[in-house]
């Protein structure tokens, strides 16, 4: 700074202003100030409007009777139930919509994306047009399309489609299907079942200390496949058939009885499903694209495989380019499950955000409400794939 | 470069039975000719330099002899097996044949140790501590053991092209290829790379060399052929093929890359 053409000492505004650290401490300094402000003055002006309309800010109208029905509930609640029990059951069917459709879209998307590179022009050509026809319709048209194809074409309850001889039944009323009750006997299946896994992961385990060991390659997969699926039956068979099924029957309009998939929540986790599995396989594609071919020529120039080039060498590099675009499609799709409330899916937007607000009034706090439980989902789903992204993350010099 | 290595040239050298064999052998890139007619025999133990102006099909020629490109016309036969459309086939023949690419194409999610055992493991199903043991045996004769640890970005090119032909040697292969292995390379770093592969050379591996570096053809080639326009126009031992070349566009070519 000193050390210029001129000897007159510097003014204070050029001490500030051209000096590159003291210019950067002065612009956080004013925007502290702005946003301050600007916050500062929308509470305040939404505090003397409140007081204006004689209304205050409280929380209190959680405890009263929501006094409304919700057809899905995975918690207790009835009419009576309070507006915060609402809430908690709009919770629990966001996440439930919002975890079924990221093991769905994650599922079809990196399917459709690996399906899209194939050299087989029907399969490569057929995932095309599924990506771009679902891409560019909005998520909201597929709800309502597929809300409309699940409640009018399928049949009524008295035509309901009968599946497995009075079993299960399909109607557009939803998938009736049989309940399980779990007699004392079941705990025996339920311990062969995890003692499956738990024999997997040991077997998992030996399995790479063998080949650590000898080179010798064991079948991981289908050994615990087969655990898996092998000891639990046996479990089943042995301990006499401990499950009591309830069998939904038809009575008066509608089934009674069993475990019901509703057309709401069917077709919107389908829709959000469909529409985001399009765009994480355009993410799988660019992230299997933006390898180099020479990795794939490398690897199967020393002999490997291909099916081994593309589970040790392709994927593990794919991913760390598929993995920050995918964080973004699962927060879209946390998000758009609020679109729920278009086919009367209810969910947290629908019941606190929707039906309590308007009961109510507490407008303002129930969208702090409903802003705040999307927030915490939403920075959960980023924490989690941050953390991951950070642990497969490219060691460079 | 290491004059030396002259000491040992195929006349003084019993040659084995022939390794890879090219036999009118065509390639097309849909209507592009690459390849034509190339008839090639190469003999266990014997170093080949291939060279030509770019767009020969130098590079083409070499990487069908590990199927990374299909020939459509003629025969392919490495170590006795023929190259067609059998995968078991191509992977036995990619077994025993290394590769050395122009631009390294290391793993680099993977450490130096683990590019190097990669393919032991899972493809010659070495136990890991054999396996690495192996390794280290390769990384100390590129003279790079201390950088076992770590991951190809943290490298220099010519370290990186050194792990890259340890890499290969750890399949413990019948015959190397180098596709233009210091083309990628600054100046400084091109040495550490051919003095490398010089010593392989004078240990008696059957070598396949795409390269301009006339100082290394020079010093360890029993042959030397030159290609142009996807045809083999000349083939001759470096001392004639240098000092008396026969066709008019080896002349030119040698003229222009001898000038300076």
């Amino acid at each position: 700074m000193s050390a210029t053409a001129s000897t007159a000492q510097p003014s204070l505004f050029a001490k500030l202003w051209y000096d590159k650290n003291n210019r950067s401490i002065v612009v956080q300094i004013l925007a502290t100030i702005v946003l301050i402000w600007f916050f500062g003055s929308m509470v305040l002006n939404a505090v003397i409007n409140l007081e204006a309309q004689g209304r205050g800010f409280s929380f209190a109208f959680l405890e009263q009777p929501a006094s409304y029905d919700i057809n899905q509930h995975l918690i207790p609640y009835s009419s009576r139930s309070s507006h915060l029990q609402a809430m908690w059951v709009g919770i629990i069917n966001t996440l439930l919509v919002a975890v079924a459709g990221i093991i769905l879209s994650t599922i079809l998307g990196f399917t459709l994306g690996v399906l899209r590179l194939s050299k087989n022009w029907l399969v490569n050509k057929l995932a095309y047009v599924y990506i771009e026809y679902v891409r560019n319709v909005p998520v909201l048209l597929h709800i309502l399309l597929i809300h409309g194809i699940i409640v009018h074409s399928l049949p009524r309850t008295k035509e309901a489609w009968n599946l497995l001889s009075d079993t299960a039944f399909i109607s557009n009323r939803g998938l009736f299907m049989p309940s399980p009750e779990f007699l004392p006997m079941f705990k025996f299946v339920l311990a062969a079942f995890i003692g499956a896994i738990v024999f997997a992961w040991l077997f998992r385990r030996f399995a790479r200390s063998l080949q650590a060991r000898t080179g010798t390659q064991l079948p991981v997969f289908w050994v615990s496949v087969l655990a898996i699926i092998g000891l639990p039956v046996i479990a089943f068979i042995a301990t006499g058939h401990p499950i009591n099924w309830e069998y939904p029957t038809l009575k008066g309009f509608n089934f009674q009885g069993g475990a019901v998939i509703r057309p709401e929540f069917l077709a919107l986790w389908l829709a959000l499903s469909l529409y985001t599995a399009a765009f994480i396989a355009e993410n799988v594609r660019a992230g299997i694209l933006a390898i180099d071919h020479g990795q794939t020529e490398a690897s199967m120039a020393l002999g490997l495989p291909r099916n081994r080039t593309l589970n040790l060498v392709v994927i593990p590099q794919a991913l760390r380019v598929i993995v920050p675009p995918l964080s973004s499609q699962y927060l879209n799709l946390a998000k758009n499950s609020s679109l729920a409330i278009a086919i009367g899916y209810m969910d947290v937007t629908a019941t606190i955000g929707g039906i309590s607000l308007n009961q109510t009034g507490r407008a303002m706090e129930c969208m702090i409400l409903v802003m705040a439980i999307y927030l915490i989902i939403s920075l959960t789903i980023s924490g989690i794939m941050n953390y991951y992204n950070k642990r497969i993350a490219l060691v460079e010099r | 470069m290491n004059e030396s290595a002259n000491t040992v040239s195929s006349t003084e050298r019993a040659l084995g039975e022939s390794t890879i064999e090219l036999r009118q052998m065509h390639k097309w890139y849909g209507e592009f000719h690459v390849l034509r007619d190339i008839n090639l025999d190469v003999k266990s133990g014997e170093r080949i330099v291939v060279c030509g102006p770019s767009g020969s099909g130098k590079s083409t020629m070499i990487r069908c002899i590990n199927r990374l490109e299909e020939h459509q016309q003629g025969d392919i036969i490495v170590n006795g097996t023929e190259l067609t459309n059998d995968l078991k086939n191509i992977e036995a023949v990619r077994r025993e044949v290394g590769m050395v690419f122009q631009h390294f194409n290391l793993f680099p999610h993977l450490t130096v140790l683990e590019n190097c055992t990669l393919a032991p493991i899972w493809v010659r199903k070495q136990p890991k501590a054999e396996a690495e043991a192996i390794a280290m045996k390769y990384l100390e004769r590129v003279k790079i053991p201390e950088q076992a640890g770590k991951y190809p970005g943290q490298l220099s090119g010519g370290q990186q092209q050194r792990v890259a032909i340890a890499r290969s040697l750890c399949m413990s292969p019948k015959v190397m290829l180098f596709d233009e292995p210091t083309s990628a390379l600054d100046p400084e770093m091109i040495k550490e790379v051919l003095d490398v592969m010089i010593e392989l050379a004078q240990e008696g591996m059957t070598m396949i060399c795409v390269t301009h570096e006339m100082g290394f053809a020079k010093t360890v080639a029993d042959r030397v052929i030159f290609m142009d326009e996807g045809q083999i126009i000349e083939e001759n031992v470096p001392e004639e093929f240098f000092n008396n070349p026969q066709s008019e566009r080896t002349q030119l070519f040698l003229s222009q890359i001898l000038a300076h």
